[in-house]
């Protein structure tokens, strides 16, 4: 085992030698964890939720009316054992007995009838209920404004997704059953006051001690319980972290003080995690003496109460069975406080995935814009993702049908966006986004959709095989469509050397193929979807030479016939366009053919001449 | 994966005894949990026994008998007495059980951590990252559990079961065989079930990692979904993923629901013959009332733990086979690791010689990616190095610090062969900037001296200017302490390479090997890196592996690389008189390109 506290001194042995050096080392990354509890009850939490569980009302109500049942048969199980021996074996009535028997039986029967329904129908409710959410959610998502998804990590959406949908569903399973531990409670106070008010009321005294102490004890528990959390996805990070980094870490020649760095982490956690077993544990011995000083009251009072013949033996045995079960209902009311305020927390925060902006829909009067000649145009339009800082300013060209556009700049130039507007990723602040002359907010988005085909500069593939990428959405697209446009575009070849060929998987975003083989599938699923209108956002990764070939004709295959936006990075594609567009600061600065703005001499020119490989690396717009 | 499961009896128990070791590593804590559950489950038993005295003691008192009185006190503090000291022994049970649980969780973290780190690339290449990560976080937690759930809950269970069993039995056999009927059924409904929802709970949690995959992919990959408007198609998935996992939820909350219904049943059908027959026995006077609770008593003691008994034999399933799959993982050799004996590396001209080297990787071993490569470079060459995709350019960066190991032929440094000498010294002396940048979320500073982690400031900001981040860096708002972003994306690619060279040239490595580095850089910021490097460049030997043809015009000597081979080899005015391929690669990459300085 790591010897924790060597970091340290690898690191004062360094400050006597040197002035004061600090290490500069860490493993794992410090992640700001979320809120887990939040409020006890929260009506409009309730209520949002609510709508959820709505559909399933019947389900839950048969679950209470269940659990009502199974606690009363519960309830009545000692009271039976207790008539059975006062009435029956001690007044020596063996009719009785047989009596209670019977009863005995029915009870059991019906209580084993009522556990079974609620159970199997609140836990199959509970499950649909968060799988309804989890797609409300994620069919939400498919609508948002893509300026949240832009801002949003993907893994804190998923941890919506997953983590608080499931402490939602242990929320929605143990409420039917906190019903239940309610009525347990009431019902066991109820029924020893019944058979002996004087001795209940002295041994129910016992109760408020038991509640006063666990309320005590949970924020404590509470507080132990979320450090050890906390220090236990640090670790949990930190392995990740090596995992991930294992052949930087190789490379570097840090594995031996990642290991300590590492064992500090665990040491932490292990001291985080034995203090949170300490605290869970000291309730056991306060409850279980006064289970005894309960029973042992019983015990005495009960006897003199017998003496006195005011008091039966089985009201005695009966005491002691209830009592033995009085802190089960305490302890699970409690638990379900704090499952509670976990749900509210995560309730919350599902409800804000719910609440996210859809800032782009169709209008009502919107359109289906059919087939159109594949015209692009722009009028003085201004965009920008917030109000006070504009990204494209009074931005006008018009892209004839068929013609390729390159369109070049400066990082933050607004190519991209002006490009994302084409196909109402966002709408405009001002101006006018026209695509077959019609304005892009006058149409249906799946008809526009219809019109434009996009190629990102990142390739995303899916998990599946070569040919469900390519196909993609495009469901109607036959086996023989789908390899002839790779052939077309030269892919043909590197996708029939794949294991299986076209129903090769892919691994984990393409994980097995090359960059350039990646661009490749990303063109051919383009070309399938078969588009009047291309926008392609050029790939700046290196390709080898022989790659590049080959992708420069694919796209000279994927252009020909289309209206073609394409923000290049490449000289030879930026060559080969009718147009070139040079975007600086939002705005228009120049356009022409690579002939006519080399002529100009402006900031074309000067980008060109500066040998800059690609035009987004530089640095200082000129 | 490539870690296999052990699934035979022998290896089952195998698993199990060396989770006991790790257990015994921490001897008090074990001694102490097994002693306090043993005090804990004899004050369990004591409980009913005491309360069937009182009820006795009752009998007597109302029949008159006064001595019982006092007799009733003294077992009332029995009662007391021993519900304290049960509660007491509970609370160490509880605790120091689950302090061994932590200490061999602690244990198998470390030796998992260090293992990680220990094996070579060729492992890495064979196993998904993801599975690894399961590995270490699922199947070590439910290994670590072993002491608390397995063997802790089999001594309770062996003591409350055979100890209350014998007692009842010897109190009234008839009675006592009726009073744990229940334990047979309830053990054998519990265990099946445990067992069942065991096997569906892999299941579960590969059609719930589907169907995250399914969202996960949609949500980074948004804009392609909205580029073609494939909302509808991604609903599909969705639902298809979602049903598919819902349905078996269902049918584990079946599988749960009959086993629970059945024992609660079946326990309350004891109760009921218990009554039945020991109520007749009472009224026969052939028990006392007081008996008859005890037996009652002891059954609701019973109860809970006999339920537990599925769960005992889920944790032995479930050490076994999540044990099984770590100490798999745990006993793994590095297929590169030092030699007994080895000595650190010496330096003196820090010159580099391939051997007639051949190489295949390990899951392919007849495909030679090098074959008989010789070439060597001294202090203050720069080698260059180009040669199509899959020539084996990066698979020979990877020989020289050892990632891999060649499978023929040798390399050597200063004349000592690498296998020969520790692989930290090795590490120390050469480094590779790899083509794909892994930055760490943590500061930019902590990410450039990733390998120096106690590097002054001026070394840093010394390295950074070389590979001219540095200006970059300087103007950002907090500077060196910027912390990088999620998997660096707040870098574009050229910075991320940048940083990558500053954080490789920090420990001044006497073999710097560029794999592809610059790709994403410009060419004139590559061309001023180039100049900073030339002042320390006298003393090590610089690899340059490059597809751009004006990365490595400057070298001393460029190798062109085919299948494997140097098919071509001198400097650039050489190789472009030659007239090969390299010439041909040069006029491809020229054709068309007015451009100067090309």
């Amino acid at each position: 085992m790591t010897d924790p506290s060597s970091t340290q001194d690898y690191q004062s042995d360094r400050e006597s030698a040197v002035g004061a050096p600090t290490l500069r080392a860490v493993v794992g990354s410090h992640r700001i964890e979320e809120e887990m509890f939040g409020k006890v009850f929260d009506p409009q939490i309730i209520q949002r939720i609510g709508f959820f569980v709505k559909p399933y009302r019947r389900e839950f109500i048969i679950s209470v009316v269940a659990v009502l049942i199974f606690t009363l048969t519960q309830l009545m199980i000692p009271m039976i054992i207790r008539y059975a021996i006062d009435w029956g074996v001690i007044a020596g009535d063996i009719g009785i007995l047989h009596a209670a028997l019977i009863v005995f039986a029915t009870v059991i029967a019906v209580n084993y009838g009522a556990s079974h329904v609620q159970e199997t129908v609140v836990g199959k409710a509970a499950e649909n209920v968060l799988f309804d959410i989890r797609r409300a959610m994620f069919a939400h998502l498919q609508e948002v404004s893509l300026s949240f998804m832009d801002k949003t990590e993907v893994g804190r959406l998923m941890s919506r997704l997953q983590g608080d949908v499931g402490s939602m569903q242990e929320f929605l399973e143990t409420s039917v059953l906190s019903v239940g531990d309610i009525v347990l409670l009431f019902g066991i106070i109820t029924l020893m006051l019944y058979l002996d008010v004087q001795l209940g009321l002295i041994t129910l005294s016992v109760m408020p001690v038991l509640f006063i102490a666990r309320i005590f004890w949970l924020p404590m528990a509470r507080e132990a319980f979320i450090k050890a959390h906390e220090t236990n996805s640090a670790v949990n990070g930190a392995l990740a972290e090596g995992i991930h980094a294992v052949r930087t870490v190789q490379g570097m020649g840090r594995e031996a003080l990642n290991a300590r760095l590492y064992g500090d982490k665990v040491m932490a956690n292990l001291g985080t995690n034995l203090w949170a077993s300490k605290i869970a544990q000291v309730l056991v011995p306060v409850v279980d003496t006064m289970t005894g000083f309960a029973m042992a009251l019983v015990v005495v009072l009960g006897g003199a109460k017998l003496l006195g013949h005011t008091l039966d033996v089985g009201v005695m045995v009966a005491f002691l069975f209830f009592i033995q079960r009085f802190f089960d209902p305490i302890r699970s009311l409690t638990i379900q406080y704090s499952v509670m305020q976990r749900a509210m927390a995560s309730g919350q925060r599902l409800i804000e995935v719910l609440d996210v902006d859809v800032s782009v829909k169709d209008r009502p009067d919107a359109v289906d814009m059919g087939e159109t000649d594949g015209s692009v145009e722009f009028r003085d339009v201004t965009f920008g993702y917030d109000k006070r800082q504009m990204v494209l300013k009074d931005l006008s060209f018009r892209v004839e049908p068929g013609q390729t556009v390159a369109l070049v700049g400066p990082t933050g130039s607004g190519k991209s966006s002006a490009m994302s507007l084409i196909h109402r990723f966002y709408d405009v602040t001002e101006g006018q986004v026209l695509v077959g002359g019609h304005d892009v907010r006058a149409v249906t988005q799946a008809s526009l959709g219809r019109q434009i085909a996009m190629v990102l500069q990142e390739p995303f593939l899916f998990t599946g095989s070569v040919l469900e990428n390519i196909r993609y959405n495009k469901e109607g697209a036959t086996r023989e469509q789908i390899i002839a446009a790779a052939t077309v575009l030269g892919a043909d070849p590197f996708i029939r050397a794949l294991p299986q060929g076209y129903d090769t998987m892919l691994g984990e975003r393409g994980g097995s193929l090359s960059t350039g083989q990646r661009q490749l599938l990303s063109f051919a699923r383009a070309l399938v979807a078969d588009a009047k209108i291309l926008v392609l956002d050029e790939a700046t990764a290196s390709i080898d030479s022989a790659t590049e070939q080959m992708i420069q004709r694919a796209l000279a295959i994927l252009l020909k016939g289309r209206t073609g936006l394409v923000i290049a990075h490449r000289l030879a594609t930026v060559r080969n366009a009718d147009k070139i567009m040079v975007l600086q600061a939002g705005r228009l600065v120049e356009s022409g053919s690579h002939a006519q703005l080399i002529a100009k001499g402006g900031l074309y020119a000067g980008l060109y001449r500066a040998n800059y490989a690609s035009f987004d690396d530089v640095e200082a717009p000129a | 994966m490539a870690i296999a499961d052990a699934h035979t009896v022998r290896g089952g128990l195998r698993t199990l005894w060396r989770m006991t070791q790790i257990a015994f590593l921490t001897p008090w804590q074990v001694i102490f949990a097994v002693g306090a559950t043993l005090i804990a489950a004899i004050m369990q038993l004591i409980i009913p026994r005491l309360l069937g005295h009182a009820i006795d003691q009752t009998q007597l008192l109302a029949a008159g008998a006064d001595a019982a009185t006092s007799a009733l006190w003294d077992t009332a503090w029995l009662v007391l007495a021993v519900s304290a000291v049960r509660g007491i022994f509970t609370t160490f049970q509880n605790y120091f059980s689950e302090a061994v649980n932590h200490h061999t969780g602690v244990e198998l973290r470390l030796r998992y951590y260090e293992q990680v780190q220990r094996l070579s690339f060729g492992f890495h290449d064979s196993v998904h990252s993801g599975d690894l990560i399961t590995l270490g976080l699922l199947d070590l937690d439910g290994a670590r559990q072993f002491f608390s759930t397995g063997l802790v809950r089999l001594v309770l269970l062996t003591v409350l079961i055979g100890f209350g069993g014998t007692m009842l039995l010897r109190t009234d056999w008839v009675l006592g065989l009726m009073a744990l009927s229940f334990v047979p059924v309830v053990g054998w409904f519990s265990s099946v079930s445990q067992l069942r929802l065991r096997l569906t709970w892999r299941d579960l949690q590969d059609r719930m990692s589907v169907l995250s995959r399914v969202m996960e992919e949609n949500l980074a990959g948004i804009r392609v979904v909205r580029a073609f408007s494939a909302g509808a198609h991604e609903m599909a998935k969705f639902d298809a993923a979602s049903a598919n996992a819902l349905g078996l939820a269902h049918e584990r909350v079946d599988i749960r629901v009959r086993s629970t219904g059945i024992m609660t049943l079946s326990f309350l059908a004891a109760m009921g013959l218990v009554l039945w027959v020991g109520g007749e026995k009472v009224m026969a006077g052939h028990m006392s009332v007081g008996t008859l609770t005890s037996f009652l008593t002891f059954m609701t003691i019973l109860q809970m733990p006999v339920r537990q008994l599925g769960l005992l034999v889920n944790s032995f399933a479930r050490t076994s086979t999540c044990g099984a799959r770590v100490f798999a993982f745990l006993d793994l050799q590095p297929a590169i690791c030092d030699r007994a004996g080895a000595k650190d590396l010496v330096l003196a001209d820090a010159a580099l010689r391939f051997e007639a080297v051949d190489f295949a990787y390990p899951n392919a071993p007849d495909a030679k990616v090098i074959s008989g490569l010789s070439f060597s470079a001294i202090r203050g060459e720069t080698i260059g190095i180009i040669g199509p995709p899959g020539s084996g350019k990066s698979t020979l960066a990877h020989l020289i610090p050892r990632f891999y190991d060649v499978t023929g032929g040798r390399i050597t440094v200063d004349g000592q062969d690498i296998r020969g000498v520790t692989l930290a010294s090795l590490r120390r002396a050469v480094s590779v900037v790899a083509q794909d940048v892994f930055l760490f979320t943590t500061s930019l500073e902590n990410n450039i001296a990733y390998a120096e982690p106690l590097a002054e400031d001026e070394a840093i900001e010394e390295v950074s200017s070389d590979a001219q981040i540095h200006s970059h860096i300087a103007g950002l708002k907090s500077g060196y302490r910027t912390v990088v972003g999620e998997r660096g994306s707040s870098l574009s690619g050229g910075q991320r390479q940048r940083m990558a060279i500053a954080r490789s040239l920090l420990p001044r490595p006497s073999v710097l090997i560029f794999d592809d580095s610059t790709a994403a850089v410009d060419a004139n910021t590559e061309a001023r890196i180039r100049m900073a490097l030339v002042e320390g460049a006298g003393d090590r030997v610089t690899l340059i592996i490059a597809h751009r043809l004006n990365s490595l015009l400057h070298a001393d000597r460029i190798l062109f690389l085919d299948k494997g081979r140097v098919i071509e080899q001198g400097s650039h005015a050489e190789l472009l008189a030659l007239g090969g391929r390299y010439r041909a690669l040069y006029d491809l990459q020229t054709s068309g390109a007015d451009r100067e300085g090309l």
